[in-house]
């Protein structure tokens, strides 16, 4: 794989990552991240229709009609995501309950939008799938640290098993009921954005 | 070829659509008995969690059986009704008609001691859409044996931990009947409800804190099915 190819994948998970560095999608990470497992499986959700979506938008890049492309790309999103849902409710019952309406509102995720318009549109469809994985990941990346420290510091468990020891209750500790509240994730991806900003200098503003 | 025309651009989102649409189709088809089934066990397994009874998907079908020894209909005056299937009853359709209208499935389990258990099936409104569950009483009809709730899209780590088991469990024991009058379970608050929740031991329990919406329309769902059913209860008391 040639460097510039190694560029698509990496790129999106740290200098320009679709939640901290674009700062798309982040409604999503507001939802979900209350719990680990939740998040995950989103996480997977968005991979497979973001790579697909990806790869059918650029194999069909040369026939839209340019004045229809956004809403051929709605259908297409819109499409997968059915199918993601369908599938889930089939073979996965109890995880596709949890996620309820989050998996239907991957439709409206923005980062899916963004990335058809911006690069499946113009690119061949293997750099597009490989742009598509690496968008999905750094999404995924985010929604999981988020969902960790939100999990671990909410609730005291992770993945829905108790992490922190009775112990620590008995002293006095008490999980932070703030955690849970969608405000909190902002909170969160703005650490996680200033630990980022901190590291790679060149994605400081000047003015 | 001009890919900008009238022409080119009304076929291609007709052909597109249809392509689209006969896939969706062609896999919601494919995949419906899969997904009914899973509705259906699910169905069972929360029945047989009300009545204490532990089971998976797999198994849900072949315990169901054993234990409901009865399912049965009945109309808001206590009546048995024939030739009605409990387990196929639209329940939410049954709550938007005028109480003597409503079709009310009813059904009874047999333990492995022998004791008879009632289990009546809820549905109400949550804070973001549909909550239901099962309460299950003993045979004088006003101690709670178990209770198993769920829900459509409640904010996960709040409201939607009423289908955790730390939450069902605190109903069994409670009564809904008191001096005489029914009053369902009291759901309270944390904070000052949490002291009035240690007072009120016989018919109140913990709500979750962070979902109060929730629990507050829970407490209001077990109250209003539970009223539907009160003729029969009172005419079938042990």
């Amino acid at each position: 794989m040639s460097s510039k190819k190694l560029k698509l994948l990496s790129d999106p998970i740290n200098l320009n990552n679709p939640i901290t560095v674009q700062v798309l999608g982040i409604c999503s990470a507001l939802a979900v991240t209350v719990k680990l497992e939740p998040a995950v499986v989103l996480s997977l959700s968005v991979f497979f229709v973001l790579a697909f979506a990806n790869v059918i938008i650029s194999l069909l890049r040369n026939t839209i009609p340019s004045r229809i492309r956004i809403i051929v790309q709605l259908v297409i999103i819109a499409a997968l995501v059915i199918l993601v849902d369908q599938v889930l409710k089939a073979y996965a019952y109890d995880v596709s309950k949890q996620l309820s309406v989050f998996v239907g509102l991957i439709i409206t995720n923005c980062i899916i939008m963004g990335r058809l318009e911006a690069f499946a549109l113009g690119n061949k469809p293997w750099p597009s799938f490989l742009d598509g994985i690496g968008n999905a990941a750094g999404y995924g990346l985010i929604l999981i640290i988020v969902a960790f420290f939100r999990e671990l510091l909410g609730s005291g468990s992770l993945w829905g098993i108790q992490v922190i020891p009775d112990s620590f209750y008995n002293l006095g500790y008490e999980n932070n009921g703030f955690m849970i509240l969608p405000p909190m994730a902002l909170m969160v991806v703005a650490v996680i954005i200033w630990v980022q900003r901190s590291k790679s200098k060149e994605l400081v503003e000047t003015n | 070829m001009d890919t900008n025309g009238n022409l080119y651009t009304f076929i291609y989102a007709s052909v597109l659509v249809i392509v689209v649409a006969a896939a969706l189709s062609f896999t919601a088809l494919q995949l419906q008995p899969l997904q009914e089934m899973n509705v259906k066990n699910e169905k069972m397994q929360n029945i047989l969690t009300s009545v204490q009874v532990e089971s998976t998907a797999e198994t849900a079908n072949e315990i169901f059986t054993k234990y409901i020894t009865k399912s049965f209909v009945i109309n808001s005056e206590g009546k048995e009704l024939e030739g009605k299937q409990a387990f196929d009853i639209n329940l939410k359709q049954e709550y938007k008609k005028k109480l003597e209208d409503r079709v009310l499935p009813l059904y009874e389990a047999t333990l492995d001691d022998g004791s008879n258990i009632l289990v009546i099936p809820l549905t109400g409104k949550g804070l973001w859409g549909p909550i239901w569950g099962y309460i299950a009483l003993k045979s004088d009809m006003n101690t709670v044996f178990g209770a198993v709730f769920d829900h459509k899209g409640e904010t996960p780590g709040l409201g939607a931990d009423i289908n955790a088991r730390w939450f069902e469990e605190p109903f069994s024991g409670k009564t809904i009947y008191e001096d005489g009058k029914l009053i369902g379970i009291r759901v309270h608050k944390g904070g000052k409800g949490a002291a009035e929740a240690a007072k009120d031991t016989e018919h109140g329990v913990d709500a979750i804190s962070g979902g109060t919406i929730t629990s507050k329309a829970l407490e209001e769902m077990v109250f209003d099915c539970i009223s539907s059913y009160k003729s029969y209860l009172e005419n079938n008391k042990k």
